[in-house]
């Protein structure tokens, strides 16, 4: 499997023990810093990082007609699918009858992320262990199954592994019995902005004495359902063509697709990472913040913003220390609209570069934000941006720099991802490079060009 | 930053008593609230037991609006919500509500929504490609369960950090543990913090079945669950939610609020061995009480009421009955525990939320809530689990526990504000 | 379907539990205990609630606990079968 690959580019020990190097951010001691150290991906263009990462700057799509069954009677017929997946390949049998298709791609994307670090779960401490992860939607499909069951033939029919199969604990509570890790183990749920949620929490874990979190976040509800389920929100494309189905920030824009997947990082205290000679860091989680809209209809602003500003100003930085935005990307003209103003309104027109890999995947609900996290800590590592894929006539009030076409090259030292959740949540998280031997990129060493972020805390 | 963290309001809606006095009042008599299944005809289940909540949405100001766009458990949460913000005294209109947050939890959100609009879609099941004609523009709120957060954000005017923890049967400790380290790292001042679920649908009755994890004491519903007794036969399934306003310390001092307790100490463990099954030694939920009460910087000997997850299955009582006795030693043989489960039944993400209610007017009432059903004692449960009466006394540390499928283990600690 | 041959409790247990290469049964197994075999309670429930919905056994759960090896399940299915013939 590709998945397990570990990375060429990050070679060399790359864990900084020392202080912090953020100007009054988040990181304090090496025990503070949180560092990714590991990625799993299972995306519906690659499974596997450097697969799916291949595939991304090469511009591959995953998202693809629905054929697991009749999809022409529902109005959208699309979808981000994960086409190769063959869970008896990578899963211990017994796994199978007691998981959902999620929490088989979860635990797959686990243990390669796991693989990726050279952590090895045997060797560390079980309390210092944990697993903390976003799911959104459950285990939809062995549910309906249950469902099905269950009302055609009977109670008596309902498996014994609906009692965990389906809920949102199940990827958490599996990857924790996986690999014996004892530690605070949590799930957080927020639409698609749950995903880094689980991130800033994996970091908060860290600080509450763990040494090592499993984070992140997988999905999946494709069958016919979870599609119905996913339809019901709004804001999903009915556009028939894969080309032209997705396009945030484009006057085409006519929704998103949904798709399913997502990413497992390693984040480990910085401390712990070197303590066990850990042989890549990919960069800090710097900072991290979430907020919520106001109620419709109360004509105060939405919060995405303030999650960025806030975002930043945890991890020390000023908004021109950052080198490019994952914008969360609803598809949406509103909803672009809002976020572009948020980017402008932090950045300056055409102000920072803007990457939407996920024009290649569908948005993931809390598996999308870690896969986007992954793709910016592979921007760090690789010096590149991935292209918004199919986006042709970026709508000109959006003052936006979209990286399109083409992947852009750049040296990223530090990244800020964006998501947004159904109802009105807003998550936050900034990346950071950690350079061998020097310590975490200080956000000082390049001076700011850029308004500065503002401290939003009274 | 390390801040203490204030429970300045209660709201609860528990079966045989919505609003606090009502729980409370209910807690101390030692009645149950435990019957046979009304909500959907409970006949062909292996167990047809549960602990309903008696429940007219326009009764606690649901306008039918309201009504038809929340899920069961969404409006059991704006309803404990709207309670225990009028408890706390706090002008959320005058907070920045920038600084106001919200954490919810819930094990399975939506699932009476999610299976009523399946059967409409699925012709009682029969269509595997369900019907997307007719959907309900308010599915993906049960889909996704995060709108029980979105909902009481609404409901508080709550701009800050929102989420729902959903960590099964332990979601209830733990969204309260997240607002704690929210408040405690400086991410909000007040958050709205609680549980909610309403699990009593056929699937989910199946499910437990299928575990025999339910009593079958079909023909004895009000004496079903049976906590620590010899003849205790599985939980009763039940629903309900309870919410609070926790608020920084100084934040509550400052505006002269009546605190009714402090969450001193929180900690939760994974036992990382089955999804449903429990080690004998309970050593994880041991390890979650001794962290918690080291965060509370109490010695075991101090702790005065455990309030016990208290299932009453076969397994569990015995699996925390051995953790007491691992965290506290001797000190476990003296305390009062009890399980107020025998009463209001197992609400499984609520419940954590439910019994820290219980507790903080445990501390306010200076009582203990009995263990309902309690005759005769399991021979390997040899604690002191309150019988029956709810007992006078003075409890300044209070523990509970939560421990759930996919291996959570959890304990945090309360203790009064003026016993530091 | 009048018996329940030892093949057809391997894949009964291979479907209710899976199976993979350390614990794929084998007759040899026969009288070791369902624990050393990997098959937990669960395990165990799903496979009684299997058989009893193809075989139309009721195989009552105090009497199911009792079960600790393949054989002494097989032999349970069969006796029951054979009353019920």
């Amino acid at each position: 499997m590709s998945g397990v690959d570990t990375g060429g580019a990050a070679a060399g020990p790359a864990v900084r023990t020392g202080p912090a190097a953020g100007a009054g951010g988040a990181a304090g001691t090496g025990a503070d810093t949180a560092v990714v150290t590991g990625i799993g991906v299972a995306a519906p263009n690659g499974l596997g990082t450097e697969t799916w990462w291949a595939a991304t700057l090469r511009g591959e799509s995953g998202i693809r007609p629905i054929t697991r069954y009749d999809a022409t009677k529902y109005p959208v017929r699309l979808a981000g699918l994960i086409p190769d997946f063959d869970a008896a390949a990578h899963l211990p049998g017994r796994l199978l009858p007691q998981t959902d298709r999620v929490t088989r791609l979860a635990v797959a994307a686990a243990d390669w992320a796991l693989a990726d670090s050279g952590a090895d779960p045997a060797e560390l401490p079980e309390y210092g262990m944990s697993v903390v992860t976003s799911n959104a939607t459950g285990g939809f499909e062995f549910t309906h199954r249950e469902a099905r069951k269950l009302w055609t033939k009977g109670p008596q029919h309902v498996s014994v592994y609906e009692s965990f199969a389906w809920f949102y604990a199940a990827n958490t509570g599996q990857i924790s019995i996986r690999h014996g890790m004892r530690g605070p183990g949590s799930v957080l749920v927020a639409d698609q902005a749950g995903g880094l949620d689980a991130l800033g929490h994996a970091r908060r874990t860290l600080r509450g004495g763990s040494s090592l979190v499993v984070s992140g976040g997988v999905e999946s509800a494709f069958d016919p359902w979870g599609l119905v389920a996913h339809l019901s929100g709004g804001g999903v494309s009915t556009v028939a063509d894969p080309t032209r189905a997705y396009l945030p920030f484009d006057t085409g824009a006519a929704g998103h697709v949904p798709g399913e997947g997502g990413a497992v990082l390693i984040v480990e205290s910085a401390a712990a990472a070197a303590a066990r000679g850990a042989h890549q860091v990919y960069g800090e989680i710097a900072g991290y913040a979430a907020t919520f809209d106001p109620a419709p209809g109360s004509g105060r602003p939405p919060g995405l913003e303030r999650a960025a500003r806030l975002a930043l100003s945890d991890a020390g930085l000023a908004a021109g220390d950052i080198d490019v935005v994952f914008a969360d990307a609803a598809g949406v003209r509103e909803r672009d609209d809002a976020e572009a103003a948020a980017i402008e309104a932090l950045f300056g027109p055409y102000g920072v570069p803007v990457s939407v890999p996920k024009t290649l995947t569908g948005r993931l609900t809390g598996g999308g934000p870690p896969l986007d996290t992954a793709a910016a800590l592979l921007s760090v590592r690789d010096g590149v941006l991935p292209a918004a894929a199919h986006v042709t006539r970026p709508v000109p009030g959006h003052r936006l720099d979209l990286v399109r076409g083409e992947p852009r090259p750049l040296r990223v030292r530090a990244a800020l991802v964006l998501a947004r959740g159904h109802g009105g949540f807003n998550s936050a998280l900034v990346v950071r490079a950690v350079e061998p031997g020097r310590g975490a990129a200080r956000g000082t060493t390049r001076p700011s060009v850029r308004e500065t972020a503002r401290e939003d805390r009274p | 930053m390390n801040r203490s963290v204030a429970i300045t309001g209660i709201g609860v809606v528990a079966p045989g008593g919505i609003g606090r006095k009502a729980f409370w009042d209910l807690l101390v008599s030692g009645r149950t609230a435990t019957r046979t299944i009304s909500l959907f005809d409970p006949g062909r289940f292996r167990s047809r037991v549960a602990a309903e909540v008696d429940f007219d949405p326009a009764l606690y100001g649901l306008t039918p609006r309201e009504v038809r766009r929340l899920d069961r458990a969404a409006q059991f949460a704006v309803v404990s919500a709207r309670e225990c913000i009028t408890d706390s005294g706090l002008e959320f209109a005058a907070l920045d509500p920038h600084r106001v947050g919200v954490s919810v939890g819930s094990a399975v959100g939506g699932t009476t929504t999610l299976e009523q609009e399946y059967l409409v879609l699925s012709d009682s099941g029969r269509q595997w490609e369900v019907d997307g004609d007719y959907v309900s523009p308010h599915l993906y709120d049960a889909f996704v369960p995060s709108s029980l957060a979105a909902e009481v954000a609404w409901t508080a005017g709550a701009e800050g950090p929102a989420a729902v923890v959903s960590t099964g049967c332990t979601s209830g400790l733990d969204s309260i543990g997240y607002a704690r380290d929210l408040i405690a790292e400086g991410s909000a001042d007040v958050m709205l913090a609680g549980a909610a679920d309403t699990p009593i649908s056929p699937i989910a009755v199946a499910c437990f079945d299928a575990v025999r994890a339910t009593s079958v004491r079909n023909d004895d519903p009000a004496h079903a669950s049976r906590p620590f007794d010899r003849g205790r036969d599985g939980f009763v399934i039940a629903e309900g939610a309870a919410m609070f306003v926790l608020e920084e310390l100084e934040h509550a001092r400052a505006r002269g609020a009546h605190v009714y307790g402090l969450v001193s100490g929180y900690a939760t463990r994974c036992n990382a061995y089955h999804m449903t099954g429990l080690k004998k030694d309970g050593r994880e939920m041991a390890e979650a009480v001794r962290h918690a009460l080291a965060e509370a910087r109490r010695a075991p000997d101090a702790v005065d009421y455990v309030n016990a997850h208290g299932s009453g299955t076969k397994q569990n009582d015995r699996h925390e009955t051995m953790a007491f006795k691992q965290a506290l030693g001797d000190h476990a043989y003296r305390v009062p525990v009890s399980s107020i489960k025998s009463m209001v039944g197992h609400s499984l993400g609520a419940i954590g939320s439910i019994e820290i209610a219980a507790c903080a007017l445990a501390m306010e009432h200076g009582a203990v809530p009995p263990t309902a059903n309690l005759h005769e004692r399991d021979p390997e449960c040899d604690l002191d689990y309150v019988p029956n009466e709810a007992r006078e006394a003075r409890l300044d540390t209070v523990v509970s526990v939560g421990s759930g499928f996919g291996g959570f283990q959890s304990a945090m600690v309360l203790t009064r504000a003026d016993a530091a | 379907m009048s018996h329940l041959t030892f093949d057809d409790l391997r894949e009964i247990l291979a479907e209710c539990a899976g199976e993979d290469e350390q614990t794929r049964i084998d007759p040899e197994a026969l009288d070791l205990p369902f624990t050393d075999l990997g098959y937990d309670s669960l395990a165990l429930l799903e496979t009684a609630a299997v058989i009893t919905r193809r075989y139309g056994t009721d195989l009552a759960d105090d009497v199911m606990a009792a079960v600790e090896t393949p054989r002494q399940l097989l032999d349970l299915v069969n006796s029951a079968m054979a009353e019920a013939a």
